[in-house]
C-alpha cells in the first residue's frame, strides 16, 4: 500500500514536469513575480536538479506598481537560490511605445504585462516559460493543460488545445512557437501553504497579518500609497490585513486577517469561503471571462 | 448554506487537509451531449460544499444570462465562453475536492465525438469512469465509445450513472434495463472492469451525496460513498523500473563526481543496494544511492520522482532505462511494437504513415507497418481497415528507428504507454497502449 501523502505526489508531479521541460526545451525560463505560488515553483525547480544548479533564468515581469517587500524578497530568494534573474518592464514598454497605459483612477498595468512578456520572450529568445498557475484558481486556468501551447503571437486558443494523454508530455514546437508549463496545476492554495509550511519558505511580510491604510473599492481593500490613489467620496482607513495574492498593486486588494504566521494561514485558508481571485484581484471580477480574454492575449 | 464547521466538508479549499486514508482518487466523467456529465460534478461540488461563495454567485448570475433559468450546475466546470454560450463543454475541466474520508481530482470531460481527444486526456489518468446514460435515452453509441476507451486506458472500475431517472418516475425496471446493458457491454470488451450502475439525478441531488427517498428499490450508496470507498491501489507489481528522464552532473564544485539518473520510479519499489540492469545495454549494477526531492532516501515507489547514484560508472543516457534485476516480469526491448491506438487528428493514421514517436524519454520515429483491425465500438467486432480515422480504436503495428523498453499496457501502465505525434504540425495525435514489443 502506497505512503505516499497527497502533498508529495503533488511534489513528484511536478519535479517531473520541470526536469521534463527543461530537458526538451531549448531554452526555457522560469517566470517569478515574488508571490507565493512562483516561490513555491522556484523552490521545486531548485530540487529538480541538486546538486546541480538551476539550469535556466528567472524571468520577472515587472508592472512598476510593486509593493516595495515584494521587491526586497524577490531579490533576496533569487539571490539565496543561486538563481539568474532577469527583468522585463512593463514601463520600459510604455516608454518604448510599444504599449498605452491606461488612465484614470482605476487605471492597471496588468494587462500591459502580456506584451512585455512576449516581447522578453522574443527578445531572450526563450521557447519555454514556466509559470505558476493553478487549475483551481480560475475556470479558464481550470481548463488547461499542464503544457499549453502558443502560436507564433503568443496566443492560446482554448478550442484548439493539443491532447495531453497520461504524463508524457509533448514538448514539440516550430520556431517561433512557445509553450507554457504549469508544474503546479494539480495544486489548490492550500497545498501551496502546506508546502511553505513544511519546507519552511520565506514570503513577503505583506502575506501575513500587519496594519494598513487602505481604501475599499467594488468590495476589495486597496492599499493606499504608490498607484492607488484614493476618489473623493472614498475615505482611508487602517486595517488590520494580509494579502492573499500579490499582483500588481493597482489591481490587488488585500483581506482582513490576524493571521501572522503559517500555521495561523492555513487554518484560514482551509476555512475560506470565498476563492483567493474573487476575494482579492479587481482585474477577474472585471468581466465573466477576464482570464480567459487575457490568457488569449499571451497573458501567463 | 450549512452552519456545521466540524468537517473539512463545510469548506471550499479542502482538497488536502482530510489525510486521507486511501489515498487521493481521480476520477473522470465520461458519457454522451447532455448526459448530465457536468451537471453531475457540479452536483457533486455543491452537496459536498466544496463551491465558493464567490464562485456560486457567478453561476448564479451566468445562469441568468445565459436563459437557464434556476442556477446551473455545470456552469461550475464549463468556464470557457464558447461553453457557457453553447451549453456545452468542449475541453477538459479539472477540479479538486476532498471530504472527510478523501481527496478526490476530478475530471469534467466533453461528451461531443468531435471532442474525443480532450476526453482521453481527462480518462487518461483516472482510476474510476463515471459513465452517465441518460434514463430516457438508454445507451448510445458515444456512451460505448466512452466506455471502451476508459477500459482500454485502464480505469480499474466503471461507475454507470443512471441520470435524470425524475424524468421516467424512478421507474426501476427502465434502470435495471439500462444497467444490464452497460454490464453486458463492458464484460465483452477486451479490457472488462467491474461496473456498478446507481440511479441518479444529478439536477435534484437524488444518490449524488446524500442517499433518495426516490429509489427504495436500491440498496447501494449514493455515488460518493461509493467513491470514497472505492479501493483503487491493489495492483500487482512487475518490479522497479526508471526511464531516465535527464542526467544530472553538477560539473565542478564539491560535486563534481557527482552522476545522477533522474525519472519517476514505475513498476515497483527501487531501493540502495539493489541489482540493476541498463536496458537496452544490458550492463548490470547496483544502486548507491536515491534521492527524493533533494533528500537522500532508502528507496522509492511507483510514482517518486527520484534521483538515482549507481555503483559502478556507466554510459547512461536519457532514454535508457533502470530495471531491477529481480523484476517479476523484464521489460521487452524491441522496434516492432503491436499497440491499441486512440486517434486524435483530422490526418488519418494510415499504413505507410510515418509519426514522431514518444516512449517514457525516448523520441523517434514511428512507421506504420499494418492496421490488423479496428474495432466496431457497438458489435465490438474487430474489421479490417487500412487506416484509422479521427476518433477511432485499432490494433497497429508500428516500426521504431530506435528501440524502445516497454512493458505490455496492461502489465505496468507506466511502461506501456507511448503518444504519436504529427511531424508537420507536432500536434499529439494518437495515444497507443503497447500489447507487444519484439526485436
Amino acid at each position: 500500500m502506497s505512503t505516499t501523502t497527497h502533498l508529495e505526489a503533488l511534489t513528484d508531479e511536478a519535479i517531473t514536469i520541470i526536469r521534463e521541460v527543461a530537458t526538451e526545451c531549448q531554452n526555457p525560463v522560469l517566470l517569478f513575480s515574488g508571490g507565493k505560488d512562483s516561490a513555491v515553483l522556484l523552490h521545486l525547480a531548485v530540487l529538480a536538479f541538486v546538486p546541480a544548479r538551476l539550469p535556466f533564468p528567472v524571468m520577472h515581469v515587472d508592472t512598476g506598481h510593486n509593493f516595495a517587500e515584494v521587491l526586497q524578497y524577490r531579490d533576496e530568494f533569487v539571490r539565496q537560490l543561486g538563481a539568474r534573474l532577469v527583468v522585463a518592464s512593463v514601463q520600459e514598454s510604455i516608454d518604448k511605445g510599444r504599449v498605452v497605459e491606461e488612465t484614470g483612477p482605476r487605471a492597471s498595468r496588468n494587462r500591459l504585462q502580456s506584451v512585455t512578456l512576449l516581447d522578453a520572450m522574443t527578445e531572450h529568445g526563450f521557447d519555454a516559460a514556466f509559470g505558476g498557475g493553478r487549475r483551481d484558481e480560475d475556470k479558464a486556468r481550470a481548463k488547461e493543460r499542464i503544457l499549453s501551447f502558443r502560436d507564433q503571437q503568443g496566443r492560446w486558443d482554448p478550442r484548439q488545445q493539443r491532447p495531453e494523454p497520461w504524463d508524457v508530455l509533448n514538448a514539440r514546437i516550430r520556431k517561433g512557437e512557445q509553450l507554457r508549463a504549469f508544474p503546479l496545476s494539480n495544486w489548490t492554495e492550500l497545498d501551496i501553504w502546506q508546502y511553505i509550511e513544511l519546507h519552511d519558505l520565506a514570503l513577503p511580510t505583506i502575506y501575513y497579518s500587519h496594519r494598513r491604510t487602505v481604501v475599499e473599492r467594488d468590495g476589495m481593500l486597496l492599499a493606499v500609497g504608490g498607484p492607488v490613489v484614493p476618489e473623493a467620496h472614498e475615505v482611508p482607513y487602517e486595517a488590520v490585513v494580509r494579502y492573499r495574492t500579490v499582483g500588481d498593486a493597482s489591481c490587488t486588494g488585500a483581506v482582513e486577517s490576524t493571521a501572522a504566521n503559517v500555521r495561523d494561514v492555513i487554518v484560514e485558508v482551509a476555512a475560506a469561503r470565498i476563492t483567493e481571485r474573487g476575494a482579492t484581484r479587481a482585474d477577474d471580477t472585471f468581466s465573466e471571462s477576464a482570464m480567459e480574454d487575457r490568457k488569449r492575449e499571451g497573458y501567463f | 448554506m450549512t452552519t456545521s464547521t466540524e468537517t473539512t466538508r463545510t469548506t471550499g479549499n479542502s482538497t488536502a487537509i482530510a489525510t486521507a486514508l486511501r489515498g487521493t482518487l481521480r476520477v473522470a466523467t465520461a458519457g454522451s451531449v447532455d448526459d448530465g456529465k457536468s451537471t453531475l460534478i457540479g452536483r457533486l461540488l455543491h452537496d459536498t460544499k466544496t463551491v465558493f461563495e464567490d464562485q456560486l454567485a457567478a453561476v448564479v448570475k451566468a445562469s441568468r444570462r445565459y436563459g437557464d433559468g434556476e442556477t446551473n450546475l455545470a456552469l461550475l466546470t464549463d468556464g470557457l465562453r464558447a461553453e457557457r454560450e453553447q451549453g456545452i463543454t468542449i475541453d477538459v475541466a479539472h477540479r479538486y475536492f476532498a471530504t472527510p474520508r478523501r481527496s478526490f481530482i476530478v475530471a469534467d470531460t466533453p461528451g461531443h465525438a468531435q471532442y474525443t481527444r480532450n476526453m482521453v486526456t481527462g480518462a487518461s489518468n483516472a482510476d474510476v469512469a463515471i459513465v452517465l446514460v441518460d434514463a430516457r435515452h438508454g445507451v448510445l453509441e458515444q456512451t460505448r465509445r466512452h466506455a471502451f476507451i476508459a477500459t482500454l486506458l485502464g480505469v480499474k472500475a466503471i461507475v454507470v450513472a443512471v441520470n435524470k431517472m425524475d424524468l421516467i418516475d424512478w421507474d426501476q425496471a427502465e434502470f435495471d434495463w439500462i444497467a444490464k446493458e452497460v454490464i453486458e457491454y463492458v464484460q465483452a470488451l477486451p479490457t472488462p472492469v467491474p461496473v456498478t450502475a446507481i440511479p441518479m439525478s444529478a439536477l435534484q441531488g437524488d444518490n449524488v451525496v446524500d442517499a433518495s427517498l426516490n429509489t427504495p428499490w436500491y440498496d447501494g450508496p449514493p455515488l460518493l460513498q461509493w467513491l470514497e470507498e472505492f479501493d483503487a491501489h491493489p495492483r500487482r507489481e512487475v518490479g522497479g523500473r526508471l526511464h531516465v528522464q535527464r542526467v544530472i552532473r553538477p560539473q565542478g564544485g564539491e560535486f563534481a563526481d557527482f552522476r545522477g539518473y533522474a525519472g519517476v520510479v514505475n513498476g515497483g519499489a527501487l531501493s540502495v543496494g539493489d541489482a540493476i540492469t541498463v536496458e537496452p545495454s544490458g550492463i548490470s549494477t547496483t544502486i548507491r544511492a536515491v534521492h527524493r526531492a533533494g533528500k537522500p532516501t532508502d528507496g522509492a515507489e511507483t510514482g517518486h520522482a527520484v534521483v538515482i547514484e549507481l555503483a559502478a560508472k556507466l554510459d547512461v543516457a536519457r532514454g535508457d532505462v533502470l530495471v531491477t534485476t529481480s523484476a517479476r516480469v523484464a521489460p521487452h526491448v524491441g522496434e516492432t511494437v503491436e499497440a491499441d491506438v486512440c486517434w486524435m487528428v483530422e490526418q488519418p493514421l494510415a499504413v505507410g504513415s510515418r509519426w514522431w514517436f514518444k516512449h517514457g524519454s525516448r523520441t523517434g520515429r514511428a512507421t506504420v507497418t499494418a492496421i490488423d483491425y479496428r474495432h466496431d465500438l457497438a458489435s465490438l467486432d474487430r474489421e479490417p481497415t487500412h487506416e484509422l480515422v479521427l476518433n477511432s480504436l485499432g490494433r497497429v503495428r508500428l516500426l521504431l528507428s530506435e528501440p524502445i523498453v516497454a512493458d505490455r499496457y496492461v502489465d505496468n501502465p507506466e511502461g506501456g504507454r507511448m503518444i504519436l505525434i504529427d511531424e508537420a504540425t507536432n500536434s499529439t495525435a494518437g495515444a497507443a497502449m503497447i500489447t507487444a514489443v519484439t526485436r
